[in-house]
């Protein structure tokens, strides 16, 4: 009878945790794709039409088994990557990716470059 | 040195104004033109009349097919429809209308007191068949040929170019 009991609280948890998992994955989708009928806003932000159908789409493709990539490639395909406020990496944006690196390591070569420069005149 | 920051300095400057200049030349309208040269796959949708499913097999002998998405609330839907009336009347073309969000009833009416120019009548009820075209809004038209791939897409209600634009696509067979 306890094993049964501490199976049923052992089940209740490990589902508790499951379902709470799916709301932040769910969320964090609803956060990333852009609203298109909408000013600046997310779907999770919006309660437009448009986002209400989008919503339901990607509870779909969630109880489907689809992973958040899959999501985003489906929806990316249908609407372009303008959809999505994290842009994918690919050739055509990598320099958006790349260029605040760029930035900051040349300006880390600087400032021991000019460190250095005035360590010598001291 | 300094020439060098000098140099990095202009050189960051002119990519900040370069990436400036493209991006306030370039428009900001969201389009789906993406899209054309994609095939549909999995074409699925309910009968609005009927107990049936139109599939791609249902599409195949047709030339070309337009899928216009309506809705009998839309304003705009009213505008387009003397277009897809003239439309029906071509011979390459079939047209295949999906009631979006809609109630029966409402939409059946529309197309009596307006006329019916279509040869499929469909239904997406929730508005979520229509995420796999690619549709944010209605009315919009997808322009497909017989082998389901994606001739033009039309955003908002049909016009006079756009009723040109199709007859040259359904024509140049």
């Amino acid at each position: 009878m306890k094993l049964k009991i501490y199976a049923l609280i052992f089940f209740l948890h490990f589902s508790s945790i499951l379902s709470a998992n799916q709301i932040v994955d769910q969320n964090a989708i609803h956060k990333n794709l852009r609203c298109l009928v909408c000013q600046g806003q997310s779907i999770a932000d919006s309660n437009s039409d448009f986002a209400q159908t989008l919503k339901m789409v990607v509870k779909d493709l969630i109880n489907q088994g689809k992973t958040e990539e899959e999501i985003y490639d489906f929806l990316s395909d249908k609407y372009g990557d303008w959809i999505l406020y994290k842009p994918k990496f690919n050739l055509e944006n990598f320099l958006l990716w790349f260029f605040p690196y760029i930035v900051l390591i040349a300006g880390g070569f600087i400032i021991v470059f000019l460190i250095k420069k005035r360590s010598k005149k001291v | 040195m300094r020439k060098t920051i000098k140099s990095i300095t202009l050189i960051v400057l002119i990519f900040i104004l370069g990436v400036f200049f493209i991006s306030l030349n370039k428009s900001t309208d969201y389009n789906t033109e993406h899209l054309i040269g994609n095939k549909l796959n999995k074409i699925k949708f309910e009968s609005l009349e009927h107990k049936k499913i139109f599939t791609e097999e249902d599409f195949k002998k047709n030339n070309y097919t337009l899928i216009n998405f309506w809705a009998s609330w839309c304003a705009p839907c009213r505008i387009e429809h003397p277009i897809l009336i003239k439309l029906s009347k071509e011979q390459n073309l079939k047209i295949l209308g999906v009631n979006f969000k809609d109630k029966k009833i409402n939409a059946l009416k529309f197309l009596k007191d307006l006329g019916n120019p279509y040869d499929y009548l469909a239904k997406d009820t929730s508005g979520k068949e229509s995420v796999n075209y690619g549709i944010y809004g209605i009315p919009e038209s997808i322009l497909i040929d017989n082998k389901y791939i994606i001739q033009k897409k039309f955003i908002g209600p049909l016009n006079l170019k756009d009723y040109d634009d199709i007859l040259e696509v359904i024509n140049s067979l």
